[in-house]
């Protein structure tokens, strides 16, 4: 078995032999990694949500409208579908919409903050086969953890772990980004994992959503990355990432993975209203590819949308092509350029040879404004105890208000999960 | 047979009868075909048409060398395409079938 990263192959029998990136480059006839927010409800309000959720929006799709989506994903051969919001189990019809999808052999990879993974719940996801579920967790303690996703939050995590693993669920998923405030708990994380038989999912915090009021503060430092990146190295395949953290690439050896942008290629995200973007961090007109209602499914809007057509074609390096670790990184992440007022063709804000610095510190540089917002009303900006205090001084509120509120960390591209096939004919 | 034996070295496996494994599903692409296997969530590409039908054909086939035949395979890529179905045995993408002859 080979990997992505092999050379094209030299095959005598296909004369112009293509590389899998560069087939990858050009989009899939259907996603790979399919991301799919079925409702911005949420019980949490999470101060990095990637898609600015907390309150149901009344164009959600209908219950027939989700089946009709999943109905077409079966029929495109999209194996496996990552769910999430919002807290998509706040759905009432979330558990007929899991047993629909997995019937039709569209796997489903939810990822959840707890909220309702109560004993029952888990024993019915032990019996069912082809769901994988994420548990979110951004401390690997009560007091990391909810500074940003709220109070209790970490407790209702921990709950559902397990009640999974009472349950007999195996391999679950702890799912945490990646903060200056937890990076330094890693391994405390990975004890999470396996003291719940699971696996450690790190994914990296995107200044998409709410993640831009709290990215400036809550990215990690310089050196976190580098201490991140030999803390992956060191995990190999064992520590799942969702092909997050390619960026770090030009720290020298890439991580497991595609380790390219698979925006529009072989990845995009269906929202709740069924609009369709081009990847879950890219929640903005901009990358609205368009509606799976307006544009007569998802299908036509994945094979003929504008926005795709124009993301796969070749990128230029830009800024970034004279750059020796180019070839590694790949510029980085369009959603963390976007969202942070960079150039798409230039720096990562985040990259590691320091150029994104350079970048941010541009004083031309203009953030875009958000444009959309399904926050509670009283989010941040009104804060009420048993709300994320991320920007509080000193020791968190000890009041306990009735239910906090907010959004599960967004479920990250799983994708990437080699080992390839690959090989060269030579006779 | 172990990956990087000899090229020239004739796999067994021609001689053997295997077929696409039942939880595995091959979805169409330019490139080839990508494999997923539903019960240990990989994903596995196959980089060549030729390869995808070749897995395609195994299950009615008696054996490897037959299916390699029909696909229409040069007798000298054989012990490439050994090798790659070695890699896919190994990932479970196909599986042995212990009686010769037409499975499906």
């Amino acid at each position: 078995m080979t990997t992505l990263t092999d050379a094209p192959a030299a095959g005598t029998s296909s004369p112009a032999a293509v590389s899998l990136v560069q087939r990858f480059e050009r989009g899939l006839d259907a996603p790979i990694c399919l991301t799919w927010e079925l409702t911005y409800a949420c019980n949490l309000s999470c101060v990095h949500c990637l898609s600015s959720s907390g309150r149901r929006d009344p164009r959600e799709l209908s219950t027939a409208q989700c089946e009709a989506i999943i109905d077409e994903l079966q029929a495109m051969q999209v194996f496996y579908v990552n769910i999430g919001g919002g807290e998509p189990t706040v759905r009432p019809d979330f558990w007929h919409l899991l047993q629909y999808a997995v019937d039709r052999h569209v796997g489903v990879k939810f990822s959840t903050n707890g909220v309702r993974l109560d004993r029952a719940r888990a024993r019915q996801l032990a019996r069912t086969d082809y769901v994988d579920v994420q548990v979110s967790l951004d401390g690997a303690t009560a007091e990391v953890n909810d500074r940003v996703r709220g109070r209790g939050s970490f407790a209702m995590a921990l709950r559902a772990l397990d009640n999974l693993a009472e349950a007999g669920f195996r391999d679950a998923k702890v799912s945490v980004v990646v903060t200056r405030e937890n990076a330094g708990q890693l391994d405390q994380f990975q004890r999470i994992a396996d003291d719940h038989g699971a696996t450690l999912r790190l994914t990296r915090l995107r200044p998409s959503g709410r993640g831009a009021d709290v990215w400036d503060e809550l990215h990690p430092t310089a050196q976190q990355q580098r201490d991140l990146y030999d803390w992956l190295v060191g995990a190999g395949e064992k520590v799942l990432t969702g092909d997050s953290f390619f960026h770090l690439a030009g720290f020298g050896e890439k991580l497991p993975g595609l380790n390219l942008c698979g925006a529009g290629r072989v990845v995009c995200l269906i929202d709740p209203v069924g609009d369709v973007y081009a990847c879950p961090f890219t929640i903005h007109e901009t990358f609205r590819a368009g509606n799976v209602v307006a544009d007569g499914g998802f299908a036509p809007v994945w094979r003929t949308s504008e926005l795709f057509r124009e993301l796969r074609e070749p990128q230029s390096g830009g800024a970034c092509s004279s750059c020796g670790f180019y070839d590694a990184c790949r510029g980085g992440c369009m959603a963390a350029k976007f969202f942070t007022g960079l150039p798409l063709d230039g720096p990562d804000p985040e990259c590691v040879q320091g150029y994104g610095q350079q970048a941010l510190a541009d004083p031309g540089r203009t953030v875009p404004a958000a444009d959309h917002d399904h926050s509670h009303r009283t989010g941040r900006r009104a804060r009420s105890a048993g709300e994320p205090v991320l920007v509080q001084i000193g020791p968190p509120p000890t009041a306990v208000a009735a239910v906090p509120i907010a959004v599960t960390a967004p479920p990250v591209p799983a994708c990437a999960e080699n080992p390839l096939a690959g090989f060269t004919p030579t006779g | 047979m172990l990956p990087g034996a000899a090229a020239d070295e004739v796999d067994t496996i021609l001689d053997e009868a295997w077929e696409l494994s039942r939880v595995v599903a091959l979805r169409p692409e330019p490139f080839g075909a990508l494999a997923y296997h539903f019960d240990n969530r990989r994903l596995i590409f196959l980089k060549r048409p030729e390869l995808v039908e070749v897995v395609r054909g195994l299950g009615a086939a008696p054996d490897v060398r037959t299916a390699l035949t029909r696909a229409g395979v040069p007798a000298g890529q054989w012990a490439a395409y050994a090798r790659a179905l070695r890699g896919l045995a190994e990932a479970d993408v196909i599986r042995h079938r212990e009686t010769p002859g037409e499975a499906r």
